[in-house]
């Protein structure tokens, strides 16, 4: 019986806790309060465009939202490389892959939707097959599958390694995808996006409230990152000890039953 | 240093042409690929038909891409079932066993899965080119650029057929990582075969490029990674 009561080890509560650092509640702070600026100047401060009229607000916003998604993906490449190779073999870069994977496709998502809502006004369509928008939209997709991959393996290890090949074999295919599609494109009429009476005269305020943007966005996409890398650690955490803690609380039972 | 890093490549080779020939030994006996694929891609065709109302227009102007649309939809399978092979009986793990080498077992189901395909677009191809009225035109370039799409679908195929092997969601996550992947290819071949079609054989030369270039990308990049794709710690 007392095999039964005897107390192992405890599972440590404060590891299940995401631990979010105060750097990173200060990024998230100078994050949101740069992202109401940004809507502010974007909306009330600056001047209509010439030729695009309030349209041209968008621009404080797609552009960032776009360097953020292939930002994301580029940082999933890397960690997953330095994953794959065995001298930096760390389950941080795992974690990161993951956790960066995740934001960009979720401003991969945004992207598509800034650019079709001001496609609408300008082309007349919610969609046209331009170079890269039909790029932006296949790794979207691409994205999407490395995140299924990765939650569809259940061993840590063996889920890190397996994604980080995705990831690899993914990233090899973007210049691919971005080329032949361009090409494809080219061949039939010129691309639509830089037609040049299409393009902003960028105003001083305007170009101030663009850097602010990518700022800000680049600030959010840390921020959001970081957060989701502490709650995988936890998750993982809790996904080793699940069975331990499951088993300990039974004898909790016991004990007090008795 | 030269003189072992050839006896390595003439013994992966071996190991290639070993792992090919067992791939379609079975093949020929359990006729998966025969009898269930290639009649599921002549239906794709035929719906193809009855999706764009029989306009033949239509069909002749769309035929190159529906059929690599159709190949593309059966590659799945063929994918499907090569890396079930292994998975039966733990043969993967008796193979590793026999110490054969990791980067020629890539290469050897990669060929396997090559084969299957050039029987599959052969009986497709007649099929498709009857059925939609196409004009028999730059046979050269519709060889080539077939024989270099189906290269990359298999080869890629290959390495994600390897990734989602152990996957408790295989059937679905397949298609979905498999599709973006093989999108050049896709655009590319069906381009190359609709310009050859239309007999501007030399426009759709220039598209032989990105089916070669991704060809090469994926066997190279499956014959080094294939090792760490089938470790499992």
């Amino acid at each position: 019986m007392s095999r039964f009561l005897k107390q192992p080890n405890r599972v440590e509560t404060n590891l299940i806790e995401p631990r979010i650092p105060t750097v990173i509640r200060v990024v998230g702070f100078v994050a949101i309060v740069g992202v109401g600026l940004t809507v502010w100047l974007g909306l009330w401060v600056t001047p209509p465009d010439k030729f695009m009229g309030n349209l041209v607000r968008l621009i404080y916003l797609h552009p960032p939202v776009a360097w953020v998604a292939f930002l994301a993906f580029g940082v999933t490449a890397l960690a997953s490389a330095l994953y794959l190779w065995k001298r930096t073999r760390s389950m941080l870069w795992d974690r990161i892959a993951g956790a960066s994977g995740e934001v960009g496709v979720v401003f991969t998502g945004l992207t598509l939707v800034s650019g079709s809502i001001w496609g609408r006004p300008t082309w007349g369509v919610w969609w046209t097959w331009d170079p890269l928008l039909t790029t932006t939209a296949l790794l979207f997709l691409l994205y999407i599958g490395y995140l299924v991959l990765r939650n569809s393996i259940v061993d840590p290890t063996l889920r890190a390694k397996r994604s980080a090949i995705a990831a690899l074999v993914a990233v090899v295919d973007v210049p691919i995808v971005h080329f032949s599609v361009l090409w494809w494109r080219s061949l039939h009429q010129p691309p639509t996006v830089l037609n040049p009476t299409l393009s902003p005269e960028i105003h001083g305020q305007m170009a101030w409230t663009l850097l602010l943007g990518f700022v800000s966005f680049t600030l959010v996409y840390v921020w959001m990152a970081w957060v989701r890398y502490e709650t995988i650690r936890a998750q993982d955490y809790l996904a080793s000890v699940w069975l331990d803690n499951a088993l300990q609380e039974r004898r909790d039972e016991a004990y007090v039953s008795k | 240093m030269g003189e072992l890093s050839l006896v390595m490549a003439v013994a992966m080779w071996r190991d290639a042409l070993l792992i090919a020939k067992k791939d379609l030994i079975i093949e020929m006996r359990s006729r998966v690929i025969l009898n269930q694929v290639v009649p599921f891609a002549l239906v794709v065709v035929i719906f193809f038909g009855i999706a764009l109302n029989a306009n033949s227009t239509l069909l002749r102007d769309a035929g190159g891409g529906l059929f690599w649309v159709a190949i593309l939809f059966a590659c799945v399978l063929a994918i499907e079932r090569s890396s079930s092979i292994e998975s039966q009986d733990e043969a993967g793990e008796a193979l590793r066993l026999c110490g054969i080498d990791l980067g020629g077992m890539f290469l050897g189901k990669t060929l396997a899965v090559v084969l299957e395909l050039i029987v599959l677009e052969i009986v497709l191809g007649v099929a498709t080119f009857l059925v939609f009225h196409l004009v028999l035109n730059g046979l050269a370039i519709l060889l080539i650029s077939g024989f270099f799409a189906t290269v990359g679908l298999a080869s890629s195929g290959t390495i994600y057929g390897a990734l989602t092997k152990s996957s408790n969601v295989k059937e679905t996550l397949l298609p979905l990582l498999f599709f973006p992947i093989v999108a050049p290819v896709l655009l590319a071949a069906s381009r190359a075969w609709q310009l050859a079609i239309n007999g501007y054989s030399s426009q759709g030369a220039v598209w032989l490029r990105i089916l070669i270039a991704f060809a090469v990308i994926y066997c190279v990049l499956g014959t080094i990674l294939y090792e760490q794709i089938l470790e499992t710690t």
